[in-house]
């Protein structure tokens, strides 16, 4: 397992899946960080991205962008995204802006894990 | 917490975002970037664009694109009546999906033109920025995550917002044609200075032609005036006025008979009176022009005052001489000294530095002889880049090796405490 904590986001790669934590407040600046840690782990190979959201008490309207941006570059490199560990609160907000109808949402970072290993397993023998 | 209140948090909270954001006179792109995803997210929209339509132009200027795909441009040709179409149409957004529901005929034709390159691009919603009674610019958005269509609430949050970029947008290119209008002002005011010192050249060039013995005399007092105001620490633009003082200084000899100042001789009183009126007459010369930099009338009419009160015209003492006025006068004086006159050649370094000692505090102020000592020990000490002493007295007149312990030793009797600091270790 690497671990590394570029530009202040935390990070560390389960196989093919990165998780990457989102820190207390999802706005611009920390953003940024987040998507900049996707599109990195993306490109060196990342087939799943866990976003944990354990930490986080609030995303306003740019941290909302970003996670859509962040999901349409997932998609293009034919990856999948899981949030987990989302408050209720915050839920409720994904929900409402129709969020949680691109990403699945996982109890906790183990359970995002456990079920990415065996769709990523399954995809791989679809694949062969 | 209820849907609708926590979409109204939402929105509200982006729009104070929003305020911040546009308030920030930074980056300007950046600036409209993250407003476009500030609106982008406050509805979960996936994709946008904003252009900008100039006034003076009738293509759209794309000023940031998101998710619309790196080959779309984004670019429409927009003429008076579209822009007067969007201007006076009761819609504020205009929605790819419906058609025949506009009435203006310039609209009509223009979202059908675009129609088929929205829906590639996905693009679902125009929105026009209009602040002023003008078109500043078009919002392009792709649809909703939620995949439901656009309700009228969203179109109202969506044009609020467009507003406050639409704002600052405007605010944005208001300030950069101040900037610019300042800029060029900048830029002319700079040409006249130029015209201004060039047309002072040749004055000083006219001053000194009627003297056939001290020819270049007023632009090398101008030269060691400037030398004098940056050792003393003048600001760059004093130390300019300082140059054009020296240029100017013997303005007034122009009013003098040529063949008094050109007389191979010690002048009688007569004739050392009427060369005397120069410095006043320079001052009657000089007042009624508006020089750029202040008091170059009183530094002309001045140079010949001595800290003693013996001086002419007015015969100040001491303080009532302004600087700029005593920095001429030595400047002037070490030039009388160093260049050969009518009634005798010039005198040696060592005549020069015995003569700032016997007349300094009497004729000279002390902190000007102490900065013209300084600048020229930094040239002898081979710290300055440029050599202009050298230039204007000739290669051979200084001599590093002898004049520098001459001009140190002046300097610790003027000022015992500065002197070693100031100008170099012995």
């Amino acid at each position: 397992m690497r671990e590394s904590i570029g530009s202040n986001v935390r990070s560390h790669c389960v196989g093919t899946t990165a998780v990457v934590y989102a820190s207390d407040y999802l706005n611009k600046l920390t953003g940024e960080r987040i998507e900049h840690e996707c599109k990195k782990q993306l490109d060196s190979g990342a087939r799943a991205l866990v976003i944990d959201f354990s930490d986080t008490e609030l995303v306003n309207s740019i941290g909302i962008s970003i996670l859509l941006g962040i999901i349409d570059i997932a998609e293009k490199s034919g990856a999948l995204v899981v949030f987990s560990d989302v408050n209720d609160k915050i839920v409720q907000l994904f929900d409402m802006l129709g969020l949680t109808l691109h990403v699945v949402l996982a109890k906790d970072e183990q359970e995002a894990l456990s079920g990415l290993s065996s769709l990523l397993t399954q995809t791989r023998s679809i694949g062969h | 917490m209820e849907s609708n209140t926590q979409k109204l948090v939402h929105s509200f909270g982006a729009l104070a975002d929003l305020g911040q954001e546009i308030a920030d006179t930074g980056d300007f792109i950046e600036m409209v970037r993250t407003s476009l995803r500030l609106l982008l997210g406050t509805l979960a929209i996936r994709r946008g664009a904003i252009v900008e339509c100039p006034a003076q132009l009738e293509t759209t200027n794309p000023l940031v694109l998101w998710g619309l795909g790196n080959d779309y441009e984004a670019r429409f040709l927009i003429d008076a009546a579209t822009r007067d179409a969007f201007l006076t149409s009761d819609k504020g957004a205009f929605e790819v999906a419906e058609e025949g529901v506009v009435k203006e005929p310039a609209l009509q034709s223009f979202l059908e033109t675009h129609r088929p390159e929205y829906r590639v691009h996905l693009i679902e919603l125009i929105v026009p920025m209009i602040v002023r009674g003008n078109l500043t610019g078009l919002v392009l958005l792709g649809g909703k995550a939620s995949g439901k269509p656009f309700r009228s609430d969203d179109i109202e949050v969506i044009r609020a917002m467009v507003r406050h970029i639409g704002v600052g947008i405007h605010t944005h290119r208001l300030l950069a044609e101040v900037k610019h209008q300042a800029d060029e002002n900048r830029r002319l005011y700079f040409d006249l200075r130029g015209i201004y010192r060039d047309t002072v050249r040749a004055f000083a060039a006219a001053i000194d032609m009627k003297d056939k013995y001290t020819q270049g005399h007023s632009e090398r007092v101008g030269k060691y005036s400037e030398i004098i105001a940056r050792e003393l620490g003048f600001g760059e633009e004093e130390v300019e006025g300082m140059a054009i003082a020296g240029y100017l200084h013997d303005i007034g000899k122009l009013v003098v008979e040529r063949d008094i100042i050109n007389a191979p001789y010690h002048i009688d009183a007569k004739q050392s009176s009427e060369l005397n009126r120069h410095p006043a007459a320079g001052f009657e010369i000089l007042s009624p022009i508006h020089h750029p930099y202040a008091d170059i009338p009183l530094m002309a009419r001045y140079h010949h005052e001595r800290m003693d009160g013996h001086g002419y015209p007015d015969g100040l003492t001491g303080t009532q001489i302004p600087l700029g006025a005593k920095i001429v006068t030595v400047a002037d004086s070490f030039d009388a000294m160093t260049t050969d006159r009518p009634y005798k050649t010039r005198r040696s370094f060592d005549e020069v530095i015995r003569d700032f000692r016997s007349n300094t505090g009497s004729q000279f102020d002390p902190v000007v002889v102490s900065a013209f000592c300084r600048a020229l020990l930094k040239e002898l000490n081979g710290e300055t880049k440029e050599r202009r002493f050298l230039k204007m007295l000739g290669k051979n007149y200084l001599n590093a090796e002898k004049d520098a312990p001459l001009i140190r030793k002046l300097l610790t009797e003027l000022d015992p405490n500065t002197t070693a600091t100031a100008a170099g270790s012995a």
